[in-house]
């Protein structure tokens, strides 16, 4: 009698915590940790042989910027990917809706459409983004990030900065 | 200084039963969030794109989003979208078609005969509104990522005479 009472008051214990922390990650604030090398060196700036998640980055997002969908060019944002609903991104937003920006390659130039984005990582040659997948509707991204946690050498700010090489014209 | 213990030692317990009321509303509310983000929630909609189905005027219908996150969302079936035009809009309609379908489709239903089809790439649906003569959809801004779904419309609530499954 007395461990199912300790069992059922354990069960309510976590279940308000995961109501509260569920509510704090999708409103406020979430800490992610960063895959793959297309932002060094912002992110994960030494590729290692050994792919331990241990060695990830963390960042810590947030979703405030959510309520108005304010963006401005130069932030890092997390989002779903356009042709996988199931996996998220995180790239730099280097252009927004109304700007030009050149395809690479060639020649032509397109504007960005009403509602989108372009997303580029800053690791060129190691990233899938909008030079593949085109612009990204904004109602896609999940949330900014605006510092790293972890590792603790590299704890700080994450600059809203874009390379030179990708300003828009 | 006596005085002082003599205030806190007063009001201590009603100190604490505000902070324990506070918490149990805080953690209402939090539940109450999870329950309209991540399970069901009514959503008020309104416009003559979904004619005859949902009304003109405003219809409340029930939206589950369960069926989104397990990825069952698929033809034929009335979903809310975060429209690809304005992320703070959502709009109504219905999917036609799911990724790697071809849809054809009129241009100008009202003005011309002219069609086109369109193959639906990988992650995107094709959305339409039931009355394509007055429906700002697919046909305009082109698929929709699959991640832009919200939820499905399953069961209208308002008004009474329309209670049913959709």
């Amino acid at each position: 009698m007395g461990t199912r009472n300790f069992l059922w008051n354990s069960a309510k214990k976590f279940f308000t915590i995961g109501l509260i922390g569920l509510t704090v990650s999708d409103r406020y604030f979430s800490i992610v940790p960063v895959r793959g090398y297309s932002m060094s060196p912002t992110f994960n700036p030494q590729i290692s042989s050994y792919t331990g998640s241990l060695t990830d980055d963390r960042v810590l997002v947030e979703k405030f910027c959510l309520e108005k969908y304010k963006f401005s060019c130069g932030d890092v944002v997390v989002f779903c990917s356009p042709s996988n609903h199931r996996e998220m991104h995180i790239k730099r937003i280097t252009a927004l809706p109304g700007d030009w920006i050149s395809t690479p390659h060639s020649y032509d130039a397109i504007v960005v459409p009403k509602g989108h984005c372009w997303v580029e990582g800053d690791n060129s040659v190691f990233s899938l983004d909008s030079r593949s997948f085109g612009p990204i509707p904004l109602g896609l991204v999940h949330g900014r990030v605006t510092h790293i946690v972890w590792p603790p050498q590299r704890v700080g700010k994450v600059d809203k900065r874009i390379p030179q090489e990708h300003l828009p014209f | 200084m006596s005085r002082l213990f003599q205030f806190v030692r007063q009001w201590k317990p009603i100190i604490k039963e505000g902070f324990s009321q506070s918490f149990l509303i805080a953690k209402f509310l939090c539940l109450l969030h999870v329950t309209n983000t991540h399970v069901c929630t009514p959503v008020l909609v309104y416009g003559p794109s979904m004619l005859p189905t949902l009304n003109l005027t405003g219809d409340v219908v029930l939206v589950e989003h369960l069926s989104q996150k397990f990825g069952k969302v698929g033809p034929r079936h009335v979903v809310v979208v975060r429209s690809p035009e304005n992320p703070r809009k959502t709009v109504t309609k219905r999917i036609v078609a799911v990724e790697g379908e071809s849809v054809t489709f009129l241009v100008e239903p009202a003005l011309s005969d002219r069609s086109h089809t369109v193959v639906v790439p990988r992650g995107h649906v094709w959305i339409q509104g039931d009355n394509i003569y007055s429906s700002r959809d697919s046909r305009q801004f082109g698929p929709v990522p699959y991640g832009l779904i919200l939820g499905k419309a399953f069961w209208r609530v308002w008004p009474p005479d329309g209670f049913g499954s959709l």
